[in-house]
Protein backbone atom coordinates (compact mmCIF):
# COMPACT_ATOMS: atom_id res chain seq x y z
CA UNK A 1 0.00 0.00 0.00
CA UNK A 2 1.22 3.25 -1.12
CA UNK A 3 1.22 5.96 1.77
CA UNK A 4 1.66 9.36 2.77
CA UNK A 5 3.07 10.76 6.27
CA UNK A 6 2.19 13.61 8.11
CA UNK A 7 5.16 14.96 9.11
CA UNK A 8 5.66 17.84 11.39
CA UNK A 9 9.36 17.20 12.10
CA UNK A 10 9.27 15.61 15.51
CA UNK A 11 9.64 12.13 17.12
CA UNK A 12 6.00 10.99 16.82
CA UNK A 13 5.60 11.50 12.90
CA UNK A 14 8.92 10.25 12.29
CA UNK A 15 8.79 7.25 14.34
CA UNK A 16 5.58 6.35 12.63
CA UNK A 17 7.19 7.03 9.56
CA UNK A 18 9.91 4.46 10.46
CA UNK A 19 7.24 1.98 11.51
CA UNK A 20 5.02 2.35 8.06
CA UNK A 21 8.15 1.89 5.74
CA UNK A 22 8.74 -1.44 7.60
CA UNK A 23 5.28 -2.81 6.71
CA UNK A 24 4.24 -1.10 3.62
CA UNK A 25 5.39 1.67 1.33
CA UNK A 26 5.96 5.04 2.31
CA UNK A 27 5.29 7.41 -1.01
CA UNK A 28 6.20 10.93 0.50
CA UNK A 29 5.70 13.30 3.30
CA UNK A 30 2.85 15.74 3.77
CA UNK A 31 3.53 18.56 5.69
CA UNK A 32 1.20 21.38 6.54
CA UNK A 33 2.99 24.97 7.38
CA UNK A 34 1.15 26.84 10.25
CA UNK A 35 1.51 30.58 10.80
CA UNK A 36 -0.36 29.88 13.97
CA UNK A 37 2.08 28.79 16.95
CA UNK A 38 -0.87 28.05 18.83
CA UNK A 39 -2.32 25.90 15.94
CA UNK A 40 -4.31 23.10 17.11
CA UNK A 41 -3.45 20.44 14.76
CA UNK A 42 -0.14 21.03 13.62
CA UNK A 43 3.25 21.47 15.49
CA UNK A 44 5.18 24.22 14.84
CA UNK A 45 8.59 24.99 15.46
CA UNK A 46 11.25 24.10 12.69
CA UNK A 47 8.68 23.03 10.67
CA UNK A 48 10.55 24.05 7.72
CA UNK A 49 13.11 21.96 7.62
CA UNK A 50 11.05 18.94 6.93
CA UNK A 51 12.34 19.76 3.37
CA UNK A 52 15.45 18.70 5.03
CA UNK A 53 14.47 15.34 6.85
CA UNK A 54 12.80 14.45 3.19
CA UNK A 55 15.95 14.75 1.45
CA UNK A 56 17.77 12.94 3.80
CA UNK A 57 15.45 10.14 4.25
CA UNK A 58 15.02 10.29 -0.21
CA UNK A 59 11.13 11.15 0.09
CA UNK A 60 9.14 13.73 -2.08
CA UNK A 61 7.44 16.30 0.21
CA UNK A 62 3.69 17.34 -0.26
CA UNK A 63 4.18 20.89 1.43
CA UNK A 64 0.90 23.44 1.58
CA UNK A 65 0.66 26.50 3.48
CA UNK A 66 -1.73 27.80 6.60
CA UNK A 67 -3.02 30.69 8.40
CA UNK A 68 -3.19 28.38 11.23
CA UNK A 69 -7.28 29.06 11.86
CA UNK A 70 -9.21 26.58 13.54
CA UNK A 71 -11.44 23.76 11.09
CA UNK A 72 -9.83 26.10 8.55
CA UNK A 73 -6.46 24.56 8.96
CA UNK A 74 -8.17 21.07 8.28
CA UNK A 75 -9.19 22.35 4.53
CA UNK A 76 -5.67 22.70 4.31
CA UNK A 77 -4.71 19.83 5.18
CA UNK A 78 -7.42 18.19 2.92
CA UNK A 79 -5.54 20.07 0.16
CA UNK A 80 -2.49 18.41 0.96
CA UNK A 81 -3.93 14.91 0.74
CA UNK A 82 -5.54 16.02 -2.46
CA UNK A 83 -2.12 16.73 -3.62
CA UNK A 84 -0.29 13.37 -2.14
CA UNK A 85 -2.88 11.63 -3.79
CA UNK A 86 -2.84 13.17 -7.47
CA UNK A 87 1.07 13.04 -7.22
CA UNK A 88 1.98 10.04 -5.36
CA UNK A 89 -0.79 7.87 -5.45
CA UNK A 90 -1.44 7.72 -2.32
CA UNK A 91 -3.54 5.13 -0.60
CA UNK A 92 -3.71 5.72 2.99
CA UNK A 93 -2.10 8.23 5.59
CA UNK A 94 -0.17 7.75 8.45
CA UNK A 95 0.14 9.83 11.29
CA UNK A 96 2.27 10.41 14.58
CA UNK A 97 -1.12 10.79 16.95
CA UNK A 98 -0.84 9.28 20.30
CA UNK A 99 -3.53 10.42 22.40
CA UNK A 100 -5.60 13.29 20.57
CA UNK A 101 -8.65 12.21 20.06
CA UNK A 102 -9.27 15.70 18.44
CA UNK A 103 -6.48 15.26 16.30
CA UNK A 104 -7.20 11.93 14.89
CA UNK A 105 -10.98 11.77 14.72
CA UNK A 106 -10.36 14.67 12.61
CA UNK A 107 -7.88 13.27 10.26
CA UNK A 108 -9.62 10.37 9.71
CA UNK A 109 -12.94 12.22 8.96
CA UNK A 110 -10.61 13.78 6.11
CA UNK A 111 -9.15 10.42 5.10
CA UNK A 112 -12.30 8.55 4.79
CA UNK A 113 -14.17 11.52 2.58
CA UNK A 114 -10.96 10.55 0.40
CA UNK A 115 -11.15 6.51 0.63
CA UNK A 116 -7.83 6.48 1.98
CA UNK A 117 -6.95 4.46 5.18
CA UNK A 118 -5.10 5.92 8.15
CA UNK A 119 -2.70 4.59 10.44
CA UNK A 120 -1.67 5.56 13.77
CA UNK A 121 0.84 3.17 14.93
CA UNK A 122 1.93 5.27 17.91
CA UNK A 123 -2.13 5.02 19.10
CA UNK A 124 -2.54 4.88 23.23
CA UNK A 125 1.11 3.28 22.70
CA UNK A 126 3.19 2.81 25.87
CA UNK A 127 4.62 5.73 26.45
CA UNK A 128 7.65 4.84 28.29
CA UNK A 129 8.62 1.68 25.88
CA UNK A 130 7.84 3.94 22.72
CA UNK A 131 10.59 6.65 23.90
CA UNK A 132 13.19 3.77 25.18
CA UNK A 133 12.94 2.31 21.83
CA UNK A 134 13.66 5.83 20.11
CA UNK A 135 16.76 6.25 21.87
CA UNK A 136 17.86 2.01 21.35
CA UNK A 137 16.82 2.56 17.65
CA UNK A 138 19.23 5.15 16.92
CA UNK A 139 16.94 8.25 16.56
CA UNK A 140 18.34 11.57 17.06
CA UNK A 141 15.49 13.80 18.85
CA UNK A 142 16.29 17.03 20.38
CA UNK A 143 13.47 19.10 22.50
CA UNK A 144 12.91 22.53 20.15
CA UNK A 145 10.22 23.90 22.70
CA UNK A 146 9.11 23.85 25.80
CA UNK A 147 5.23 25.52 26.95
CA UNK A 148 4.88 23.75 31.01
CA UNK A 149 6.44 23.93 34.02
CA UNK A 150 9.24 22.57 34.70
CA UNK A 151 10.90 23.02 31.49
CA UNK A 152 13.89 25.25 32.14
CA UNK A 153 15.83 26.74 29.46
CA UNK A 154 18.10 24.07 29.16
CA UNK A 155 15.72 21.24 27.60
CA UNK A 156 15.86 23.82 24.51
CA UNK A 157 18.37 21.61 22.09
CA UNK A 158 18.87 18.70 24.44
CA UNK A 159 18.67 15.39 22.86
CA UNK A 160 16.25 12.85 24.42
CA UNK A 161 18.45 10.14 25.30
CA UNK A 162 18.53 7.68 28.61
CA UNK A 163 19.52 10.26 30.78
CA UNK A 164 16.84 12.84 29.62
CA UNK A 165 14.37 10.42 29.49
CA UNK A 166 14.86 9.49 33.69
CA UNK A 167 14.51 12.79 33.68
CA UNK A 168 11.11 12.70 32.01
CA UNK A 169 9.78 10.32 33.71
CA UNK A 170 10.00 12.13 37.02
CA UNK A 171 8.60 14.77 35.44
CA UNK A 172 5.53 13.14 34.30
CA UNK A 173 5.17 11.45 37.65
CA UNK A 174 5.52 14.52 39.65
CA UNK A 175 4.02 17.17 37.62
CA UNK A 176 1.43 15.54 35.34
CA UNK A 177 2.81 16.18 32.42
CA UNK A 178 2.90 13.08 29.24
CA UNK A 179 5.71 11.86 28.61
CA UNK A 180 5.55 12.13 25.65
CA UNK A 181 4.78 15.76 25.55
CA UNK A 182 1.48 14.98 23.61
CA UNK A 183 -0.48 17.11 25.62
CA UNK A 184 2.00 20.10 24.03
CA UNK A 185 4.08 20.35 27.47
CA UNK A 186 7.31 20.05 24.63
CA UNK A 187 7.92 19.45 21.01
CA UNK A 188 10.98 17.84 19.35
CA UNK A 189 13.07 18.01 15.75
CA UNK A 190 14.62 14.96 14.86
CA UNK A 191 17.65 15.07 13.07
CA UNK A 192 18.48 11.95 12.69
CA UNK A 193 16.44 8.40 12.03
CA UNK A 194 17.18 5.09 11.02
CA UNK A 195 15.98 5.72 7.56
CA UNK A 196 17.50 9.01 7.03
CA UNK A 197 21.02 8.42 4.49
CA UNK A 198 21.70 11.27 5.88
CA UNK A 199 21.95 13.36 9.05
CA UNK A 200 21.34 16.75 9.74
CA UNK A 201 23.67 18.80 11.55
CA UNK A 202 22.34 22.06 13.32
CA UNK A 203 24.96 24.47 12.25
CA UNK A 204 23.54 27.81 13.94
CA UNK A 205 20.28 28.20 16.26
CA UNK A 206 18.65 30.42 18.82
CA UNK A 207 16.89 29.90 21.85
CA UNK A 208 14.08 32.13 23.51
CA UNK A 209 12.61 31.56 26.92
CA UNK A 210 10.49 32.96 29.33
CA UNK A 211 8.53 31.59 32.36
CA UNK A 212 8.51 27.54 31.13
CA UNK A 213 8.12 28.79 27.36
CA UNK A 214 10.83 28.78 24.97
CA UNK A 215 11.63 27.91 21.59
CA UNK A 216 14.60 26.16 19.99
CA UNK A 217 14.71 27.83 16.45
CA UNK A 218 16.94 25.88 13.73
CA UNK A 219 18.47 28.61 12.11
CA UNK A 220 20.76 27.08 9.63
CA UNK A 221 20.98 23.39 9.30
CA UNK A 222 22.66 20.77 6.17
CA UNK A 223 22.82 17.07 5.31
CA UNK A 224 26.08 15.50 6.39
CA UNK A 225 27.33 12.09 6.08
CA UNK A 226 26.74 9.23 8.37
CA UNK B 1 -5.41 -16.09 29.78
CA UNK B 2 -7.54 -14.47 27.47
CA UNK B 3 -6.90 -15.13 23.34
CA UNK B 4 -6.92 -11.63 21.47
CA UNK B 5 -8.00 -12.40 18.03
CA UNK B 6 -6.73 -9.19 15.38
CA UNK B 7 -9.13 -9.06 12.34
CA UNK B 8 -6.58 -6.18 10.65
CA UNK B 9 -6.37 -7.06 6.78
CA UNK B 10 -2.72 -9.41 7.43
CA UNK B 11 -0.60 -10.45 9.87
CA UNK B 12 1.54 -7.66 11.79
CA UNK B 13 -0.12 -4.90 9.47
CA UNK B 14 0.61 -1.38 10.22
CA UNK B 15 -3.19 -1.61 12.26
CA UNK B 16 -1.57 -3.87 14.93
CA UNK B 17 -0.26 -1.44 17.31
CA UNK B 18 -3.70 1.06 16.71
CA UNK B 19 -5.90 -1.60 17.36
CA UNK B 20 -4.81 -5.13 18.75
CA UNK B 21 -2.08 -3.75 21.10
CA UNK B 22 -4.15 -1.04 23.54
CA UNK B 23 -6.60 -4.02 24.07
CA UNK B 24 -3.90 -6.35 25.01
CA UNK B 25 -2.09 -3.34 27.51
CA UNK B 26 -5.46 -3.20 29.39
CA UNK B 27 -5.86 -6.99 29.49
CA UNK B 28 -2.11 -7.30 30.67
CA UNK B 29 -2.68 -4.21 33.14
CA UNK B 30 -5.57 -6.55 35.08
CA UNK B 31 -2.70 -9.19 35.65
CA UNK B 32 -4.00 -11.41 33.02
CA UNK B 33 -1.60 -13.15 30.63
CA UNK B 34 -2.21 -12.57 26.24
CA UNK B 35 -1.57 -14.75 23.42
CA UNK B 36 -2.57 -12.94 20.34
CA UNK B 37 -3.80 -14.56 17.01
CA UNK B 38 -4.96 -13.21 13.50
CA UNK B 39 -8.30 -14.21 12.54
CA UNK B 40 -6.60 -16.67 9.72
CA UNK B 41 -4.52 -18.82 11.98
CA UNK B 42 -7.16 -21.02 12.97
CA UNK B 43 -8.49 -18.89 16.02
CA UNK B 44 -10.76 -21.70 16.81
CA UNK B 45 -7.88 -24.21 18.02
CA UNK B 46 -6.63 -21.82 20.01
CA UNK B 47 -9.34 -20.78 22.33
CA UNK B 48 -8.89 -24.49 23.95
CA UNK B 49 -8.10 -23.83 27.54
CA UNK B 50 -8.61 -19.56 27.39
CA UNK B 51 -10.62 -18.03 29.78
CA UNK B 52 -12.07 -15.39 27.22
CA UNK B 53 -11.46 -13.95 24.04
CA UNK B 54 -11.57 -10.62 22.69
CA UNK B 55 -12.02 -9.84 19.05
CA UNK B 56 -10.39 -6.21 18.05
CA UNK B 57 -11.32 -3.46 15.80
CA UNK B 58 -9.73 -2.82 12.25
CA UNK B 59 -8.42 0.43 10.55
CA UNK B 60 -11.97 2.75 9.16
CA UNK B 61 -11.51 1.45 5.24
CA UNK B 62 -10.52 -2.67 6.43
CA UNK B 63 -13.20 -5.06 6.00
CA UNK B 64 -11.67 -7.76 4.89
CA UNK B 65 -12.64 -9.79 7.55
CA UNK B 66 -15.77 -10.11 6.41
CA UNK B 67 -14.91 -12.31 3.13
CA UNK B 68 -13.27 -14.93 5.17
CA UNK B 69 -16.78 -16.21 7.26
CA UNK B 70 -15.31 -19.82 8.08
CA UNK B 71 -12.68 -18.29 10.18
CA UNK B 72 -15.40 -17.15 12.28
CA UNK B 73 -18.10 -19.80 12.36
CA UNK B 74 -16.61 -21.45 15.97
CA UNK B 75 -17.55 -18.17 17.76
CA UNK B 76 -21.14 -19.37 17.87
CA UNK B 77 -20.08 -22.49 19.08
CA UNK B 78 -17.43 -21.78 21.92
CA UNK B 79 -18.81 -22.03 25.50
CA UNK B 80 -15.61 -19.55 26.23
CA UNK B 81 -16.84 -15.61 27.24
CA UNK B 82 -16.52 -13.54 23.92
CA UNK B 83 -16.25 -9.81 23.78
CA UNK B 84 -16.51 -8.30 20.41
CA UNK B 85 -15.13 -4.66 19.45
CA UNK B 86 -16.95 -2.61 16.50
CA UNK B 87 -15.53 -5.50 13.70
CA UNK B 88 -15.03 -8.00 16.20
CA UNK B 89 -19.12 -7.05 17.08
CA UNK B 90 -19.84 -7.65 13.12
CA UNK B 91 -17.76 -10.83 13.02
CA UNK B 92 -20.06 -11.88 16.25
CA UNK B 93 -23.29 -10.59 14.57
CA UNK B 94 -22.42 -12.67 11.21
CA UNK B 95 -21.50 -16.17 13.20
CA UNK B 96 -24.74 -15.34 15.19
CA UNK B 97 -27.08 -15.10 12.10
CA UNK B 98 -27.07 -11.13 11.82
CA UNK B 99 -26.30 -8.85 9.12
CA UNK B 100 -23.23 -5.91 8.27
CA UNK B 101 -24.98 -2.43 7.28
CA UNK B 102 -23.37 0.88 6.13
CA UNK B 103 -23.01 3.61 9.33
CA UNK B 104 -20.58 5.89 9.94
CA UNK B 105 -19.57 7.67 13.08
CA UNK B 106 -16.28 9.20 13.86
CA UNK B 107 -15.20 10.09 17.11
CA UNK B 108 -16.87 11.06 20.63
CA UNK B 109 -20.54 10.17 20.59
CA UNK B 110 -23.25 10.22 22.69
CA UNK B 111 -24.38 6.46 23.91
CA UNK B 112 -27.43 5.75 25.75
CA UNK B 113 -27.77 2.95 27.60
CA UNK B 114 -31.47 0.67 26.44
CA UNK B 115 -30.93 -2.29 29.08
CA UNK B 116 -28.99 -2.46 32.64
CA UNK B 117 -25.97 -4.99 32.35
CA UNK B 118 -22.77 -4.91 34.50
CA UNK B 119 -20.87 -4.84 32.06
CA UNK B 120 -21.50 -1.05 31.32
CA UNK B 121 -20.57 1.79 32.87
CA UNK B 122 -23.37 2.52 35.50
CA UNK B 123 -24.91 5.88 33.91
CA UNK B 124 -27.94 5.98 31.53
CA UNK B 125 -25.81 8.04 28.83
CA UNK B 126 -21.74 8.04 28.59
CA UNK B 127 -19.61 9.14 25.38
CA UNK B 128 -17.21 6.67 23.47
CA UNK B 129 -14.91 7.17 20.30
CA UNK B 130 -16.41 5.49 17.30
CA UNK B 131 -14.76 4.64 14.09
CA UNK B 132 -16.75 2.62 11.69
CA UNK B 133 -18.55 2.56 8.15
CA UNK B 134 -20.52 -0.44 9.00
CA UNK B 135 -22.68 -1.49 12.10
CA UNK B 136 -24.74 -4.97 12.45
CA UNK B 137 -28.56 -6.14 13.26
CA UNK B 138 -28.71 -7.32 16.79
CA UNK B 139 -28.47 -11.12 15.61
CA UNK B 140 -31.38 -13.70 16.66
CA UNK B 141 -31.00 -14.52 20.95
CA UNK B 142 -29.28 -11.38 21.32
CA UNK B 143 -30.24 -7.56 22.85
CA UNK B 144 -29.77 -4.92 22.52
CA UNK B 145 -27.98 -2.68 25.39
CA UNK B 146 -27.00 0.74 24.34
CA UNK B 147 -27.73 2.97 21.17
CA UNK B 148 -26.30 5.92 19.23
CA UNK B 149 -28.44 8.09 17.35
CA UNK B 150 -27.37 6.51 14.61
CA UNK B 151 -27.07 2.59 15.21
CA UNK B 152 -27.08 0.24 17.65
CA UNK B 153 -23.84 0.23 20.11
CA UNK B 154 -23.92 -2.92 22.23
CA UNK B 155 -25.13 -6.41 22.31
CA UNK B 156 -25.45 -9.51 24.12
CA UNK B 157 -26.13 -13.27 23.87
CA UNK B 158 -29.10 -13.81 26.08
CA UNK B 159 -27.85 -16.82 27.58
CA UNK B 160 -24.45 -16.41 27.34
CA UNK B 161 -21.25 -13.73 27.87
CA UNK B 162 -20.90 -12.95 24.25
CA UNK B 163 -20.95 -9.57 23.88
CA UNK B 164 -20.40 -6.72 20.80
CA UNK B 165 -19.30 -2.99 21.33
CA UNK B 166 -19.29 -0.95 18.23
CA UNK B 167 -17.53 1.80 20.13
CA UNK B 168 -13.75 1.52 20.78
CA UNK B 169 -13.60 0.80 24.60
CA UNK B 170 -9.60 1.34 24.87
CA UNK B 171 -9.74 4.77 23.91
CA UNK B 172 -11.62 6.55 27.29
CA UNK B 173 -13.97 3.01 27.97
CA UNK B 174 -11.11 1.02 29.12
CA UNK B 175 -13.54 -0.11 31.91
CA UNK B 176 -16.29 -2.23 29.47
CA UNK B 177 -12.77 -4.84 29.12
CA UNK B 178 -12.15 -4.77 32.56
CA UNK B 179 -15.44 -5.39 33.64
CA UNK B 180 -15.32 -8.21 30.95
CA UNK B 181 -12.34 -10.08 32.63
CA UNK B 182 -13.72 -9.79 36.31
CA UNK B 183 -17.04 -11.12 35.76
CA UNK B 184 -16.80 -13.36 32.89
CA UNK B 185 -13.42 -14.62 32.88
CA UNK B 186 -11.90 -14.92 36.32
Amino acid sequence: MQLGVLCSGGKDSLFSCGMAKEREEVACLITVHSKNEESYLFHTPNVGLVRLQARAARLPLVEVDTEGIQEEELADLGRALDMAQERYGIEGVVTGAILSVYQAARIQRLCHDRSLWCFNPLWHTDQEAYLQALCDQGYDVLISGVFSAPFDESWLGRKIDTRALAELKQYAAQYRITLTGEGGEYETFVADAPFFTHRIEIVTATKEYANYRGVYRITDARLVEK
Amino acid sequence: MILVVDLCYREHSLGYEEFVLPIARIIEGQDTSVSIIHYTRNAGKSVIGCMGVVLCGTPLQDNAFRLYRNAFSWLAATEIPLLGICAGMQAISLAFGGEVFPSLEIGMTDIRVTASDPLLPGHATFTAYELHRNTCTVPPGFAGLAESDRCIQIIRHEDRPVYGVLFHPEVRNEGVVERFLSLFCW
